[in-house]
């Protein structure tokens, strides 16, 4: 039995301790907004934020999400109100919109960090991929929400 | 249901069938009101229905995937309905031969950039006709003509008694009335969603994580299953020891299915670990051997020898012209499509019945496939698409329909079974490789001679044999035979290269590879020529104004000509793909070998834009999906075996490689045509012949990073 804490909720999980945090989250705890994308970290479509910080939760083993706070896109916001929703909206940001709760969670936790990044912070930060190509809207996106926090 | 003799092409509409097929899809199937809403509820056809509480719902034929159908065809419809984007709500299709396009040989399939031209008249009048009975159950409520009654945003007005009603009061009563033939259509002036519509309708859930794709599905008692596949194309299972499998904590069952060993679990994470414990010898078949290089070495002898040569289009005689002669020799990948939602379904099969959720192109043949799956006939199978993660062709594929009902059927359980990406990547229909061998003549400046042969696997032909006529698969021929250039002798060939790697439709097949040959291969002879590529091009389109207008526009906007920053170039290639034109200028630099797309500037001429901004937004991406292959993107294969894995070593284009990309659209009231795809086969080229420019290399076999290492 494992205890973590998703979005100020704590749950008690029976699973191995090697479980990836994303497949307890989205399987065992029914929350699937996070998606799976790749498996080895590469693509950052399981981006939770765990103590704040964006992580990919592909390759996290649940015994080390054990004791911290994991955010999960539905902790944003009830009503879209987030600032990175709302800059997404603006932007028209999503296509096929698979990749996007990880990119949005990458870019709020960019945002908590760096209130006005640079293009190349924001290039730095923003590693997961998108194979509808929307980079140079998620860019004006984090541009927008950064204007409005 | 007998799909209609097509005459050519991929993804042709049938043009001149359109207007016929128009009664097909407007035979409203759907006529009686619905009897779960109590008769309340209007219905006049199989496209729209209009609630008490002023909803409208559009049912979808089409698949959701990013390109941005839930929006497109719900303007399409509301518009001629005079209803508000607010009250619009969209739902997706079963599969039912009664949502077929006529314009696909009544197959429902998205893919080929068809949805809105196809869906362009018969949404109108579905949208139109289902207008003129609301405004007619007014007029009877209130006593008046209906001519003297006006809509708009979901509400019938009657000015001179200043009375109106909302559509949903009205639905009751328009139920009830006979539904009108040859309600006509607004002109394009009275138009107030259609090329204003901005705003898609599925951002919502798309920010929030709410949105359910495929993978999202949850049925009550579901299982999860993950699938071991023969990992040497047309292998199949020998034996397997499944012990280690079925010690793996979670693990349920394991089960042999047509395409591999299933382990079934209680959660995705159990199943995966599973399958990576099974135990399996495989028959690996008459491809064990194949290589890449293998592969290449039989197209070369196929295209010498010219072995099952077919004649796709000739004219003149290029053989006896005389002059300057070019020749080369293009060389293309496969191509995997890397979908960012690794393919998967959800089945639940039980006596008679087989219920299946899945992400997919193809209903009817994922009905089909669900039927072949449960062994039981597709009328007892039931579809229901989700949003898909991504489709880019993959998903006119049903693999994974088949699959999941195998699997359901066999632990009798409804189950998920979900692809790792690494299943993904190396169990793919890929975008065949190509070896493409071209000769042309220039006299006087002028070409006046092209010869292009084409090797290439023919994927229609298993995929919509239909169309595939005298051995010359269209698709193949793509951006070859309707390329847009006149030149007065020209002969283009093809040969079928049959071989056991699995080749399906990639976004804009096989204009995605073809028209980096035709492409790089003008600008080869205009270089030659000693003339300007655009100046080149713009004399070989002369009967062509169209694109040779677009091609202008683009070279304008990007400033073409004019003296670049220091280290950059800048190239340029058009398209014509499926009744669209689009044409790419790009802006690229080399430092230390390293390639570097700064900015691209492209024009794209699709008829009316329905969506401002989604056209916009397709452009875009189809720029990316096909920079990020011409970049990286290659399958190789060894041992008959993928060598590729992940993201890590198929890579695939991230934010520092995506260049800004500035979309221009000509302003047009023409019927729409696609938008999707139109922009993936020009940005190769024109980063090609920018490369060129800078290095005076002439790169003719992608991926770039490849060929400049």
């Amino acid at each position: 039995m494992v205890s973590i804490t998703v979005n100020g909720t704590s749950h008690d999980v029976d699973v191995p301790d090697e479980m990836p945090l994303l497949w307890v989250v989205r399987d065992e705890l029914g929350m699937t907004g996070t998606k799976f994308g790749c498996g080895v970290a590469q693509c950052g479509a399981c981006t939770m934020h765990v103590d704040g910080v964006a992580t990919r939760t592909c390759v996290l083993p649940v015994s080390q999400a054990v004791g911290k706070q994991i955010r999960t896109i539905e902790s944003l916001s009830t009503d879209n109100s987030h600032p990175v929703q709302k800059a997404w909206i603006a932007e028209g940001v999503p296509q096929c919109g698979y990749c996007q709760s990880g990119q949005i969670m990458a870019a709020a936790a960019l945002l908590q960090k760096t209130k006005k990044p640079t293009d190349d912070q924001i290039t730095q930060a923003m590693t997961n991929i998108c194979r509808c190509g929307t980079y140079d809207r998620i860019r004006s996106a984090i541009h927008r929400a950064a204007g409005e926090t | 249901m007998d799909a209609p003799a097509l005459s050519r092409g991929t993804f042709i509409r049938l043009t001149g069938a359109l207007g016929a097929g128009l009664g097909l899809a407007l035979s409203f199937p759907g006529c009686a009101p619905s009897s779960q809403s109590g008769g309340k509820e209007f219905s006049p056809n199989a496209w729209v229905r209009i609630a008490p509480d002023d909803t409208v719902t559009v049912v979808l034929n089409k698949s959701e995937m990013g390109q941005g159908v839930a929006t497109g065809l719900p303007t399409i419809l509301a518009d001629e309905l005079d209803a508000s984007m607010n009250h619009v709500r969209t739902e997706f299709a079963p599969a039912d031969p009664k949502y077929g396009d006529p314009g696909l040989g009544g197959d429902m399939i998205t893919g080929g950039s068809t949805s809105i031209p196809d869906s362009w008249l018969p949404l109108r009048h579905a949208g139109a006709t289902a207008r003129a009975m609301l405004v007619a159950a007014a007029a009877k409520q209130w006593g008046v003509d209906p001519a003297t009654c006006t809509t708009r945003e979901g509400v019938v007005y009657h000015q001179p008694s200043n009375r109106s009603a909302s559509y949903g009061s009205l639905a009751a009563t328009a139920a009830t009335l006979p539904v009108p033939a040859n309600v006509p259509l607004k002109t394009p002036d009275k138009f107030t969603l259609i090329g204003k519509q901005s705003r898609r309708l599925d951002l919502t859930g798309k920010v929030n994580g709410t949105t359910i794709y495929g993978i999202d599905v949850k049925v009550p008692g579901m299982v999860y299953a993950a699938i071991a596949r023969s990992p040497v194309f047309g292998g199949r299972v020998k034996s397997f020891d499944a012990t280690k499998a079925k010690a793996v904590p979670g693990v349920t069952d394991v089960v042999q299915v047509s395409n591999g060993v299933a382990v079934v679990a209680k959660n995705t994470w159990a199943a995966f670990q599973g399958k990576n414990a099974l135990q399996i010898v495989w028959d690996e078949g008459p491809n064990a051997k194949v290589s890449t290089a293998s592969l290449f070495a039989d197209a070369e002898r196929l295209a010498k020898t010219h072995q099952g040569e077919r004649i796709a289009a000739s004219r003149g005689n290029p053989d006896s012209i005389s002059g300057t002669v070019v020749q080369a020799v293009y060389r293309g990948p496969f191509l995997a499509h890397a979908t960012m939602e690794p393919m998967n379904a959800t089945a639940d099969v039980r006596a008679g019945s087989c219920e299946v959720w899945a992400p997919n192109q193809v209903q009817l043949r994922a009905r089909a496939a669900a039927a072949i799956g449960s062994g039981l006939p597709p009328e007892s199978c039931t579809i229901h698409t989700t949003y898909l993660g991504g489709g880019f062709g993959r998903r006119l594929e049903a693999d994974y329909v088949q699959e999941a009902a195998e699997v359901s059927k066999a632990i009798k359980s409804p189950v998920k079974v979900m692809w790792t990406r690494e299943d993904d990547i190396q169990h793919d229909f890929y975008r065949p490789m190509s070896l493409n061998v071209v000769r042309g003549v220039l006299s006087g400046g002028d070409v006046t001679a092209l010869t292009h042969q084409v090797v290439q696997k023919s994927w229609y032909r298993d995929w919509w044999p239909q169309l595939v006529k005298n051995g010359i698969d269209p698709g193949a021929m793509e951006e070859v035979t309707d390329a847009p250039y006149a030149i007065p002798n020209f002969r283009a060939t093809y040969i079928d290269h049959d071989h056991g790697i699995t080749a399906g439709s990639w976004r804009a097949p096989n204009a995605n590879w073809n028209c980096f040959v035709t492409e790089s291969f003008v600008d080869e002879l205009a270089h030659t020529a000693g003339k300007d590529p655009l100046a080149f091009r713009l004399a070989l389109l002369k009967h062509n104004p169209r694109a040779a207008n677009l091609l202008t526009l683009a070279a304008q906007k990007a400033g073409w000509g004019r003296k670049q920053q220091a280290g950059v170039a800048q190239g340029l290639a058009v398209t014509f793909w499926n009744g669209s034109y689009g044409a790419i200028v790009a802006d690229v630099s080399m430092q230390d070998k390293m390639l570097k797309v700064h900015r691209v500037v492209a024009a794209v001429d699709c008829g009316t834009a329905v969506n401002p901004d989604i056209v916009v937004q397709q452009a875009q991406s189809a720029t990316n999906f096909g920079l990020s292959a011409a970049l990286t993107g290659k399958i190789t294969i060894k041992n008959g075996r993928v060598e590729q894995n992940n993201f890590y070593d198929y890579t695939v284009l991230h934010m520092a490689d995506a260049p800004s990309i500035e979309v221009h659209v000509v302003p047009s009231t023409a019927a729409p045509t696609g938008i999707g795809e139109v922009c993936t086969p020009p940005i190769a080229p024109a980063v090609g012949n920018a490369i060129f420019v800078l290095t005076g290399k002439r790169v003719r076999q992608l991926p770039f990073n490849d060929a400049l290492a």
